[in-house]
Parts: C-alpha cells; structure tokens; sequence
C-alpha cells in the first residue's frame, strides 16, 4: 500500500518511467528505504489494471513513460487526507525480546538492556553526525528523514531506561 | 607530557560523600575521567545518579571527599583560593539550565562580564564579547537585557559567556532543558562546534538525542560508571559547526 502511494505521489509530480520512479523514491528517502524495480513494474501494472495510473505517450527511447489518471489523485488525495494509524502496531522485534525476557525468571534483563542502549545510542550518534552535516534549508526532506530516525532511536533509549527503572522498583 | 597533550580535565578516584559515618551517602565514586583537548564527553544517568555532582566537581564547584581534579595538569586541591578563582574564570565556562545572566547588564555586558573581572580592559572586553555574540549568531541582541530576550537567545548569551575568551573547558547540566527541540538542537550545534574549535565539553544530560552529539558518551548508576566507557573513538565527528 505505502509502494502504491509513493508511486501515485511521484507521478502526480510528473510522468516517469518505472526505473526514473525506483530512483525518484529512494532518492526522496535518502536511500533509507530501497526498491527493487521488480516490484515498481508489478505496482504499476496494478495501477494500471485499477485505472490509476497510464501509459503517457513519447517517452525517452523504449522504456514505458506512466502518468497518473483523476482516478489516480483521488486516490492520493485520500490517502494524504487520512490520518497514519497502524492498528494493531506492527510486531517491535526489541519490546517482543523484552517482554518475552520479563517472563522468564533465569534471564537477567540489566545486561540485554544495557548492550541495547550502547547499540542504539551508536546508531544515534551516527544519524546525530549526519544531522550535523545536514543543512535544513537546503535538504529539508532529508533532515526531516533523519529527525524521524533519531526520534526513534530516542524513544527507544527512553524506553529502555523506563524497563530499567521499573524493574528496579519491582526488585526493591 | 607536553601542554598539548596533557588532558583538559583529569578527574582520578574522585569521591563526594555526603555526612559521615552510619549517615554517609555516596553521592560519587571513587571514579576516573580523562578528557583530551578538543573533546566532547557525555555523561547520562537518571536522577540522583550522581551527573551533577560529577559537574560541580570538575567545575570546582563543590569539594571532594576523596580523589582528586586536575585541570590542565592542575590539582584544584592545591591551589590557593586565589589561584582557583583565577583558574575557574580563565580555564572553566558553566552553562547550566539556571543561566544566572545577570538582568541588570545587557547581553553584551553579561558575555564581558568575565573577561573584565579577569583585569581585561573595558573597550577589549567588550570587543571580544561581541565577537563571541557573533560566533554564536546573536550579535545583533547585544544591547538587550535577558527580559527581553526568549529563552533560546538567553541560552546562546550563557553560552557566549561560558566560552568567551581563552576558556578552555566547557561544563553544561543540561543545557537545554526548557528549549524546544529546534532551539535544543541548535545550542547542542554550538557545543559541538566549540569542540571542533579545540575546547572540551563534558555535558550531562537524560536526554540520549543530546548526547548523541558527543564523541564519548559514558553512563552513570549509583555513582559509578556503569559499564566500561561506550568509546567510539574512530566516529570522531569531523568539523561540524563553527
């Protein structure tokens, strides 16, 4: 669903081609996110059965130019105009292996939490760098990329902190 | 050892406790702390894990109980009072959540303020003072008392004041505790850049997104290092800022 709207949100911009699309994305999310240019030409396809999207005429040489049909904005329309709410929350690999870990008298959690807020807090320093380097004005998708990314490894370390305390209290 | 590369701030088997006998509390230590020149060093724990103790030390700010601070090769310890005093204004910038500018001076005053008490005369003070608004982008706020200031121009007027002239040590509580994100972000940019600039920062702080603009980020508990030093000396940040 996400690749689908991407692609709606790319064309609406300007007709593109299936790997002008691949590069346009990965280019937006500053690589964080790949594509696989299978999977753009399967997502157009879909498109194209569901009247989304075109095929525009005169593209460069032999590859197929696409554009987005009126059905195709309502349907991006839509999808800016709704609010993002996963529910239930997709599966969180760290808070499963924490929770799991909780139940089980033999582990001793300190050690597992700890090794995670270094690992984390390196991952933060890294995107922390780049943030540095970044220039808002400029690369305003980018920051705000990266905003996200050290948001998240933010909360997590907090998180981590909050099992800390709170198994402390729990063993006073 | 030369000058170089003898460490800005020494801190060795540094204790404080607080009362005595079946009273004591252990507030700190003993621990040990090594900060090169040009260094930035984060120190995070929860509350009462000793961070700010840790800061009042090496700030001279308060006295150990056991261990010692060396700052620049000196044991605050054996110095005179005057000596210390001299040392603190020249050596040491504080930047803490309470600023303490003083409301009557001006932004420029109050960043000159050191420098004249250091027997620097007026019209150079104030010279150098506007430079280092200019450094930190808020010359243009010189004339302005700290009431008509937002909070994020008065942190950048405390941190002006703390490295303003030939300070080499920067200590920071967490600076950036009443700001925005935004406004954070950018006084931990002029940390950053201060470092890169050849001064050192040791800032203490809960907030990981603030430590993360250190070199070294080290973790308090109970008064002690929790774990060996999160060390990542290859990441070394290179010329961010300035």
């Amino acid at each position: 669903m996400t690749i689908r709207n991407s692609l709606l949100a790319l064309l609406a911009e300007q007709p593109a081609h299936g790997y002008g699309l691949k590069s346009a994305f990965e280019q937006r999310t500053a690589g964080t996110w790949s594509l696989n240019v299978g999977q753009v030409y399967t997502t157009l396809t879909r498109l194209e059965r569901d009247g989304l999207v075109e095929p525009a005429a005169g593209g460069e040489g032999q590859k197929q130019t696409w554009r987005i049909t009126d059905a195709g904005r309502t349907v991006l329309r839509d999808w800016l105009d709704a609010p993002v709410l996963a529910d239930p929350p997709p599966r969180d690999e760290l808070v499963l292996k924490v929770l799991l870990a909780t139940a089980t008298d033999s582990i001793d959690l300190g050690p597992i939490l700890h090794s995670q807020r270094v690992a984390t807090l390196e991952r933060l320093q890294r995107l922390t760098r780049l943030k540095a380097k970044a220039d808002p004005d400029q690369e305003l998708a980018w920051t705000l990329l990266l905003d996200a990314l050290v948001l998240d490894a933010q909360a997590q370390i907090q998180w981590l902190d909050l099992c800390e305390a709170r198994i402390a209290e729990r063993d006073r | 050892m030369s000058a170089s590369d003898e460490p800005v701030l020494a801190l060795e088997a540094l204790e404080r406790v607080h009362g005595s006998g079946e009273q004591a509390v252990r507030a700190l230590g003993p621990i040990d702390l090594t900060v090169a020149r040009g260094e930035f060093v984060a120190v995070m724990g929860p509350s009462g894990s000793g961070k700010s103790t840790l800061l009042a030390l090496a700030g001279a700010l308060d006295d150990p109980t056991g261990g010692r601070v060396c700052v620049h090769g000196h044991d605050l310890a054996r110095l005179s009072a005057r000596d210390l005093a001299a040392l603190r204004r020249r050596s040491i910038g504080y930047v803490f959540q309470d600023l303490n500018l003083l409301p009557g001076l001006s932004a420029l005053e109050n960043v000159a303020l050191p420098l004249e008490l250091d027997g620097v005369r007026q019209r150079h003070a104030r010279a150098e003072a506007l430079a280092t608004l200019q450094r930190v982008r808020i010359d243009h706020l010189a004339a302005r008392f700290p009431d008509d200031l937002s909070g994020g121009e008065r942190q950048r007027v405390a941190i002006a004041r703390a490295i303003v002239g030939p300070r080499t040590l920067m200590l920071a509580d967490e600076p950036t505790g009443a700001l925005d994100s935004v406004t954070g972000e950018r006084v931990m940019r002029l940390l950053r850049g201060a470092c890169d600039d050849g001064r050192s920062v040791v800032l203490v702080t809960h907030d990981a997104s603030h430590a993360a603009w250190a070199d070294r980020v080290l973790h308090l508990r109970d008064g002690l290092w929790f774990e060996p030093a999160v060390a990542d000396a290859a990441a070394r940040f290179d010329g961010v800022g300035s």
